[in-house]
């Protein structure tokens, strides 16, 4: 690369309040088209708006977990604009003076850890949901018009696609943490443009940027903003100018398609919306809502990492994802150690969520009944082989570990009489193993262990067997 | 004194979706240049140590708990609409 990318992202959250920013109607995800709305979303004449109490402290809480200045005064603005899935023709949004500014968030990269700013974090309102159905028309459904929403914008500090990346997961994290939303971007409860620009290295000046929209998964961003980049790199060395303008990525192709030339912020003639008084947040308001942000990713990171002994790496991994996280520490609490807890949730429970394509709550595991395996496997009663078994019962149908292991027999073999009566039978059956062994075949003892294994149903206690058929062989 | 263009008044008509001629843009750009100066008048005043007004009642802090009422029925939403098609609205397509 000749030049410095230089990327800022738009990230939309919609908090999960029960009902609207300005209107009484229900604020749920997956009603039947246009049930949950009223004169208010609907823009009707004379209908008044008022603020949700909830949405503010919330709001609040997003910006102090981002470690926001809480803007002391503020007050909403009206964002003027004419498109189908906005009845009222214009958006309650914030202008000058949003809730929250001057914040930040650290990302990890390549073990390099960065600081990223956030410059603003504001409360506005969504719009209802146009379906194009390609035959010239369009479908609205006005059930989202009026959810409460936060833009969080950042600051143009992020260089590469993979810090973009990193960004999104770590502000879908702590905002997962806040429990003030869903954050699910496959249902819209988070979404994300981007901007972006190049600069020759060493100039200040930043390059033209263009948007990016219609990126519905992290994949997605990172994979446009790099088509993007090298799309503007080309252009740059082909004597071309950059245009300031809105790009779509195309899921298709991975390619940007230009889709219009964007429109300054005079063209929306904000003002302060006269339909609302100000806001004026005190200091007992402030620290009410400031008492009620729970432990955050990075503090739990560093808890697992001085208190549990874990890696950087795991702690991080576990603690991106709160459901993830608590079910982690409700396990380690119910008495398994922490080190083969994080082992198993990274390993076998996490390939698992990925193979089903499931959320860790969608299954029947439990924090004790993950506790109990694992604590049978430090007792020695079963394998960690055998263990796998245990753990696919556990996390399709659930139940106690203890009566699983006994109902099917699962119980490990450590026994030395038993053993060496195995040990013995497949040592007779097999003179070729021994000589092969004894002529420096160290493959041969795999095979024992195989068939001893394979005689025993994998219940054999690993440890002791290798130890007696060592013994054995040594004997003969 | 604040001069106003017919380009102005044509811009800002179309942000307003307004369909306006020549002859009424001229018109217009006439009586708003007259509007916002008499506005201007305003800027004699001393306002240094006045504070910014967006409402004219002394509130603030006007908030509701955050509880939901069930939403209109369908019916009565898609009564003033046009066309409608499966429980949605039916509009042209703008793609944007």
């Amino acid at each position: 690369m000749n030049f410095e990318t230089i990327i800022g992202l738009e990230v939309h959250v919609e908090l999960k309040t029960e009902s609207k920013m300005f209107s009484p109607s229900p604020a749920h995800f997956g009603a039947e088209p246009n049930t949950n709305t009223n004169v208010i979303d609907l823009g009707y004449p004379g209908v008044l708006p008022v603020v949700n109490k909830t949405a503010v402290d919330w709001a609040m809480k997003a910006a102090l977990a981002l470690n926001c200045e809480i803007t002391r005064h503020t007050k909403f603005d009206r964002k003027n604009y004419f498109y189908p899935d906005n009845p009222k023709a214009y958006q309650i949004s914030q202008f000058d003076q949003p809730i929250g500014e001057h914040g930040w968030l650290e990302i990890e990269v390549n073990g390099e850890k960065k600081r990223i700013g956030i410059t603003r974090l504001h409360m506005e309102e969504d719009a209802g949901k146009l379906t194009h159905t390609g035959n010239g028309h369009s479908l609205v459904d006005f059930n989202r018009q009026g959810t409460p929403l936060i833009e969080i914008v950042s600051e143009p500090d992020i260089r590469t696609p993979e810090e973009a990346y990193a960004y999104l997961e770590k502000i879908k994290s702590i905002i997962q943490y806040t429990g003030v939303s869903d954050v699910r971007m496959e249902e819209g409860s988070l979404r994300c443009d981007a901007n972006i620009s190049l600069r020759p290295y060493g100039r200040d000046e930043f390059g033209t940027k263009t948007e990016l929209k219609n990126l519905n998964s992290f994949n997605f961003v990172k994979k446009g903003l790099e088509h993007e980049q090298i799309r503007q790199e080309q252009v740059l060395l082909a004597g071309g100018i950059i245009e300031q303008e809105t790009r779509r990525y195309d899921e298709s192709t991975g390619k940007t398609l230009l889709m219009r030339i964007k429109e300054g912020s005079d063209d929306y003639r904000y003002f302060p919306e006269p339909d609302l008084v100000d806001i004026v947040i005190d200091d007992e308001w402030l620290e009410r809502v400031r008492a009620e942000i729970p432990e955050l990713p990075d503090a739990r990171k560093a808890r697992y990492v001085s208190e549990l002994g874990l890696s950087s790496y795991d702690a991080m991994v576990l603690t991106l994802q709160k459901p993830i996280s608590d079910f982690f520490e409700a396990t380690v609490k119910a008495g398994a150690d922490a080190k083969l807890t994080s082992n198993w949730m990274m390993g076998e429970v996490s390939a698992y969520l990925n193979a089903q394509n499931k959320e860790l709550e969608e299954t029947e595991l439990t924090p004790e009944g993950l506790a109990g395996m694992i604590k049978l496997i430090g007792e020695g009663t079963i394998s960690s082989k055998i263990a796998k078994k245990v753990f696919k019962e556990l996390i399709e149908k659930g139940g106690d570990p203890n009566k699983i292991v006994k109902a099917q027999g699962l119980v490990q073999i450590s026994d030395e009489k038993v053993l060496l009566e195995y040990v013995t039978n497949t040592l007779d059956a097999n003179p070729q193993s021994i000589e092969d062994y004894k002529n420096g075949k160290d493959r041969a003892i795999g095979f024992l262990v195989g068939q001893i294994m394979k005689a025993t149903k994998g219940q054999a206690n690993p440890p002791l067997l290798n130890k007696i058929l060592l013994e054995e062989i040594a004997k003969r | 004194m604040a001069k106003m263009t017919k380009e102005e008044v044509i811009e800002v008509a179309h942000l307003a979706r307004l369909a306006i001629t020549d002859e009424e843009a001229v018109h217009f750009a006439d009586q708003l240049e007259a509007i916002t100066n008499a506005m201007e008048l305003l800027n004699e005043l001393d306002t240094e140590n006045v504070e910014p007004t967006t409402h004219v009642l002394p509130l603030v802090n006007v908030m509701r708990e955050d509880k939901s009422i069930e939403g209109l029925p369908r019916e009565l939403v898609m009564k003033n609409v046009k066309e409608h098609e499966g429980g949605q609205v039916r509009v042209p397509t703008i793609l944007d």
